[in-house]
Formats: structure tokens, sequence, C-alpha cells
């Protein structure tokens, strides 16, 4: 057991080797590229977007504005991806149908994709890998509750756990619950507070430090 | 298609073992930005659709799919489409020589890339179906396993779920993997988990799947 355990860890330093890899992706590139099938520019925009642009600072201020603004709450558990691209221009690719779940003291919301990777890529950026492995797309619409705890978050008994597995194009936002002692907080400062795994819905929100 | 991507309910596959936020990157070598890229790009030529892109990830023997990571999964299903839809040929994927000789380029540059980025594809469709199913119906989902294409997860298969929202017309995968558009009624159906894996548990958990009508029967 201890063995196959290990497996998982192996596959990600495995991951982090293979330098065959690195020239098979480069031939392929020229080739593309010679047969004017891709743009080496268009490649670099595409990386600089998701590594520079697009991410989750987008979900932290969608979430901190539902903290503040009832109204924009309510709103964006009926049609998120309409007035998110209204109120702050967060639109396109893999955010077309977004469906915001709010947590409650009595309901937590979590979210997943056991088919492959889909992810809110508007307001959130792209997935990060624990989100795209095997353990957790296998584990966490079985044993939520202990997965939640390989996170730090434990989710008492009493509290219902809500898990979304995203197997169409609608993509789920978790609104994790806005922390005690925050009342006086601006909406800049409450984005601070949360994360990317709080929108996910493997950790709370931060709490403000004391 | 049952294969190894359909992960949900396995066992034995060990710990999350995340990273800490903080210290994650986007990418963690070159060559996966090149593929996330280059996937993108070649997508952006309109030859393929995104269950098209799915499936070709999927047709790989398991063991195979899981010891691949991330996004040498991404590759190989991206070679598999190029050679497919015949816009590279084996030979030249080997040799990395094109054999069209000034071929005019038909990629799109930064700007048109980041026009299609930035409009999305919506998958809902303007026209509607009647509704077979209300909010509220306890429905089954059918226990079909096609060797396609398909979103419906083998773990509620046969499996009890209520209807909690209903979508409207959204593009059908099954059909779309084969290249053929159809649009059929989405919902997302709640199933409480003591019903998916065993009534012991006493678990205060429901998972919801977006199923689409033709997985559906009412009971």
């Amino acid at each position: 057991m201890a063995e196959l355990e290990n497996m998982h860890d192996n596959e990600i330093k495995k991951s982090h080797l293979p330098s065959d890899l690195d020239l098979r992706v480069k031939t392929l590139e020229t080739l593309l590229t010679e047969k004017g099938l891709i743009d080496p520019e268009t490649l670099d925009a595409l990386v600089d977007t998701y590594e520079n642009k697009i991410g989750p600072r987008n979900g932290a201020k969608v979430v901190a504005r539902a903290w503040v603004d009832e109204t924009f709450k309510l709103l964006i558990k009926e049609n998120c991806s309409k007035v998110i691209k209204e109120e702050f221009g967060f639109k396109g690719r893999q955010g077309e149908h977004i469906i915001a779940v709010e947590n409650t003291p009595k309901i937590h919301n979590v979210v997943v994709c056991t088919l492959c990777s889909c992810y809110p890529w508007t307001v959130l950026g792209l997935p990060p890998t624990w989100y795209k492995s095997a353990p957790y797309r296998a584990r966490i619409v079985q044993e939520p509750r202990s997965v939640l705890a390989e996170f730090g978050t434990i989710i008492p008994k009493e509290k219902e756990i809500r898990v979304w597995d995203s197997t169409s194009e609608l993509r789920y936002l978790v609104i994790p619950q806005r922390p005690l002692g925050t009342d006086d907080w601006t909406e800049d400062k409450l984005a601070s507070l949360v994360s990317r795994n709080a929108m996910i819905g493997v950790s709370l929100a931060e709490e403000p430090p004391l | 298609m049952n294969g190894a991507h359909d992960l949900g309910g396995q066992q034995s596959l060990g710990p999350i073992n995340p990273e800490s936020e903080s210290s994650e990157s986007v990418f963690y070598h070159n060559w996966e930005k090149k593929v996330f890229a280059i996937t993108l790009a070649c997508g952006f030529l309109g030859k393929w659709n995104i269950d098209e892109a799915r499936h070709s990830r999927e047709r790989q023997h398991p063991v195979i799919y899981l010891s691949n990571s991330y996004y040498e999964n991404w590759l190989a299903g991206l070679e598999k489409l190029l050679l497919e839809k015949k816009l590279i040929s084996q030979s030249e994927l080997t040799t990395g020589k094109s054999l069209d000789i000034n071929k005019k380029s038909i990629a799109p540059n930064p700007h048109k890339a980041m026009t299609i980025i930035s409009a999305g594809s919506p998958s809902n469709s303007e026209e509607s179906k009647p509704y077979k199913f209300n909010i509220g119906d306890i429905v089954r989902v059918r226990n079909n396993h096609p060797a396609g294409h398909t979103r419906a997860p083998q773990y509620v298969r046969g499996c009890l779920g209520s209807i909690i929202r209903k979508h409207g017309v959204h593009t059908f995968p099954d059909d779309n993997a084969k290249g053929i558009k159809s649009g059929e009624n989405l919902y997302t159906v709640r199933f409480d988990s003591n019903t998916l894996w065993g009534q012991d548990k006493h678990e205060l958990t429901n998972i919801h799947i977006d199923l689409w009508e033709p997985y559906l029967s009412i009971e």
C-alpha cells in the first residue's frame, strides 16, 4: 500500500524530469510553425495571458463584492457570467457559463471535474496540479471530508457538503463565508482574504490577523 | 468510454499531497507552457471541437493515461488530432520537417487569438426544446456504457437523483465528439452520497452533476 501511495509522488517527480519532452515539443512547434499552423508570437501571448493576466485575483474581486453587496450576490447566483462581464470585464474562454455557489453556516461547497479538468478560467486562471490529479478527482466525490482534511479544512459532520462535478460546460465558483471581524473592511482589503483554494472549496477564507 | 479518465470513486490512488498555494507555479517546465499554448492555438484553427479534444486524451491505454503527467496527456491528444485531421503526417511528426513548400500561414496572430479567448465559445443554444423533466423530479441515470465519448460518469449510472436546476439546450458531447453538432436539455442532478456509495455511511453530503436529457429516465 505504501508503494501505491507513493505512486502519485513519483508521477509528480517524473513530470519534473523529462528532457525528451522538451525535444518532442520543440520538434512539434517547429513543424507546426513551418506549416503555417501556429504563430510563435501567439504562443507567447497565450502563456503570458494565463501566467500573468488571468488568475484567481479576478475571482477574489467577485467574492469580495458579493460579501459587501447583497444585491450583487443575488445577481451572480442568478447569472454570474453576465454580471461579472458587465461589472469587471471578466469574460471569455472557460467562463461562459459560471454558476456561483455560496457557503453558509449549514452548507459547504467544493468543486471538481472527475472526467478531466474543467475549471472557471476567467475567474481562477488555470487549475493547480492537485485539482487535475487522479487522487483528487477520484476521492472528492466519495470521501470529501477526508480530502478536505488533507487540505487542513475540517467540516463538522452536521454540516452538509455539496460537491459539484463539472461534467458540462457550466463552471462552478464557490463564494466562501465572510470571516468574522471584517465588518469595517473595504472591498479591496476583503479580497486579500480570498484564496484560490477557498474559491474551489478546499479551504475557507482566511481569518483577519488579530 | 469507460476509460481511465473516468476517475470518480476510484480507490487506492493515495493522498492528494497538494502544494501550498503560495509556492505553486502556473507551469513547471517550458515544454508545459508550449503544450498548453500550441493546443489552444491549434484549437483556434477550428478543425476540432472541445469534446473531440477531450476524447483524444481519453483514448489512451489506462496505464499510459494514469502514468502520464497532465500536459503529457494533452500532448498525446494533440498529436493524435493533428494526425487524424491530416494537418500533419506521421513522417512529418517523426522528423519535424514540413513536407509542404511555401505553405501560406493560416495561424491566428496574437490579436486574433486574444479576440477568440475573450469571446469564449458558449455551449448553449438559442433553440429551446420542451423539458422532459422538471425541478424536483426523481430521475435515474441510464445504465449505458457507450464506446465513444460521454459525460455521464460511471459512478452515477443506474443511480437515482433529483433535478435541481434546468439550463436549457447545450451542445450534446456524445455527438459533438463525433463532429456532429446537436443540442439537448441540460440539468443539474443532485445525488445523495449515501445512495452512490452505500447507505451505511450516513454522510450529509450531496453530489451534483450536470447531465443531458438523453442520459436520464424518469422513475
